[in-house]
């Protein structure tokens, strides 16, 4: 099998065909809806209840609002960037256009592994789920190891075969499991309070004090995680400047709707100490009305919701994997865009064994934990990006997609919600917080001591810009 | 005026061996820590002497609510006696804030360094 890097500068360099080949612009509004929120969604399904174990039903309740708070300046943030730098790759490439490469490298691992650690859950979820179903018709014991790995195997495939049809089938099992949500919200008659839904006896005052509330902030997290990799799929996207933006904001609207309704479902029918560690709290839900038919509804939109999110996240992960290939700060055999189905299929095939491993665990709350520690790294990162781009190309010295207003209160704002959420994380899992810290720090010095030697410098910059100030 | 930077071809070797090393560093800096127990939320257990959904702190509601999932006092207790440990360890919280923020300053330098690199070749060669 014959294989043609996707950089043809850097191919025709070495004396090789300088033919360029790139992924296909296939991908319209809907299918970058599709990826954001089939990649958030499963956030409702699962996850976001641990914070109701750190904080109670109404911290989870306030983390929720607050963490809405940081996702809104990280919109503000990166719809300007994003809309400016119109290069593939979404936060990676505006880190090499105004950062550096090193910087650009720690950005594109956090979406690596913020988005392999997610699949890893995904699977995590599709096995558990499994278990239950045996376990609740009488076939208890059931190993979810080769469902674990099945489900990624076949997810792999699909997204190594290409991106339309992935994408394609990510919108429909997206909504679909969407669906579930609302089916259940109607089930359980919101508009006779007391009935099935009994907040009054069960929402608790805040079982930890306001520290459990910022302890919440780290699941919080959760309801919103990986919104930004619409961003990703910028390459292979028909137009850009239109489909981004309306596939984003739309997406961003349906996790607001799906959260609350969530929240007010959940918390109406759960004690919080069991919501707070459950597995599968939108099935434990349906379970308690009673109903065969929502019970199988949300079987099969956990199910969906969960095969969504892995199939975006390998989508995701895949190509950041690629594209630091293609720029070397990867090795560049990860480069490649496969001959026929013009996938980066190398990158795919590495990242499954990783996934596999963690999902292999059982432990969804620090698999998760990884997650949202990577994402929020690279949310960290944006305020610092921002503040740094307004500096070296102040208003008027390039032409901006969009300017958002207020700055640099949105970067200030996000920057202490940033640092309250690692404290959050420190406060239950202060030692999985300084792990992943060890991993990127080794990690940066094998770059700048090691890789960084391949990196072609100029081709690090590929926008028409004037030469930033100050340099 | 410098010339323009030329990287060195890395051998397949090279790009196997560096492919191996972050296999490596992801098993052993996340995944290991993770299946020895290592990482994970620190918690307290306050069981009380005598267990029934009175003594765990659960109404009328909540008693229903758990016997549907199919809990009796005995199997809930433990779920609803765990709770995070969230006492703040100083040292412990001064080391985490200066490898984070070391982390970042230490990115933020290297990075600028290295983007002087690449605006000069873009723009002055």
């Amino acid at each position: 099998m014959s294989d043609q890097t996707a950089n043809g500068n850097a191919a025709g360099a070495e004396g090789q065909p300088s033919e360029r080949v790139g992924l296909l612009r296939v991908l319209g509004p809907v299918h970058v809806w599709a990826l954001g929120v089939g990649i958030v969604l499963v956030g409702e399904f699962m996850g976001w209840n641990f914070s109701v174990g750190k904080g109670g039903a109404l911290g989870a309740l306030i983390a929720c609002w607050v963490i809405g708070l940081l996702y809104t300046c990280v919109a503000m943030i990166d719809s300007e960037v994003t809309s400016t730098v119109a290069a593939a790759g979404g936060q990676y490439a505006q880190a090499k256009h105004i950062m550096g490469p090193l910087m650009a490298f720690n950005v594109g691992l956090y979406l690596v592994m913020a988005y392999t650690m997610l699949e890893a859950a995904d699977a995590l979820i599709v096995g558990d789920l499994l278990i239950i179903l045996a376990e609740q018709t009488g076939y208890s014991g059931l190993d979810p190891k080769p469902f674990v790995i099945l489900i990624i195997a076949l997810l792999a495939l699909l997204n190594y075969r290409g991106v339309f049809m992935t994408l394609s089938l990510n919108f429909i099992i997206t909504a679909a499991a969407f669906t579930s949500i609302i089916i259940l919200f109607v089930g359980v008659q919101p508009w006779q309070p007391g009935a099935i839904l009994k907040h009054q006896d069960l929402l608790t005052d805040l079982p930890y004090g306001w520290i459990g509330v910022i302890a919440a902030f780290q699941f919080g997290i959760w309801y919103y995680l990986g919104i930004e990799g619409t961003c990703q799929a910028a390459e292979e996207v028909r137009s850009p400047s239109r489909s981004l933006p309306l596939g984003t904001m739309t997406g961003i609207m349906t996790l607001l709707i799906a959260a609350t309704l969530t929240w007010y479902i959940c918390s109406g029918l759960l004690p919080w100490e069991y919501l707070g560690q459950a597995i599968v709290p939108l099935y434990d839900a349906a379970r308690m009305t009673g109903s065969t038919t929502l019970q199988v509804f949300l079987f099969v939109g956990t199910m969906f919701a969960a095969t969504a999110s892995a199939n975006g996240c390998i989508n995701d992960a895949s190509r950041a994997w690629f594209s630091m290939g293609r720029d070397r700060y990867m090795p560049q055999w990860f480069g490649a865009v496969h001959p026929r189905y013009r996938t980066p299929y190398r990158s795919i095939l590495f990242l499954i064994p990783i996934a596999a491993s963690f999902a292999f665990t059982g432990l969804l709350d620090q698999v998760i934990t990884f997650s949202i520690l990577s994402g929020l790294l690279g949310y960290t990162f944006m305020p610092i990006n921002m503040i740094l781009f307004r500096k070296k190309w102040p208003l008027g010295t390039i032409r901006r997609g969009y300017v958002h207003p207020f700055h640099p209160l949105p970067a200030i704002v996000l920057m202490v919600l940033c640092i309250t959420t690692f404290f959050a994380t420190y406060l239950g899992f202060g030692t999985q917080l300084l792990a992943m810290m060890f991993f990127y720090v080794i990690v940066s010095l094998w770059f700048s001591m090691h890789r960084y030697k391949y990196v072609r410098r100029a081709d690090q910059f590929t926008m028409n810009w004037p030469k930033p100030e100050g340099y | 005026m410098s010339e323009h930077y030329e990287p060195p071809k890395q051998s397949g070797a090279g790009q196997f061996f560096d492919s191996i090393f972050l296999l490596v560093l992801v098993y052993v800096a996340l995944f290991i820590p993770l299946i020895l127990g290592l990482t994970g939320a620190g918690s307290t257990n306050e069981m009380p002497e005598i267990v029934n959904w009175e003594t765990l702190g659960q109404n009328a509601t909540m008693q229903a609510q758990w016997e549907k999932l199919g809990y009796t006092p005995e199997t809930a207790a433990e779920i609803i006696t765990t709770k995070f440990d969230y006492t703040i360890d100083p040292l412990l919280l001064l080391i985490t804030a200066v490898v984070i923020i070391g982390y970042f300053v230490f990115m933020v330098k290297v990075s600028d360094k290295e983007y002087r690199d690449v605006i000069r070749e873009k723009f002055d060669l």
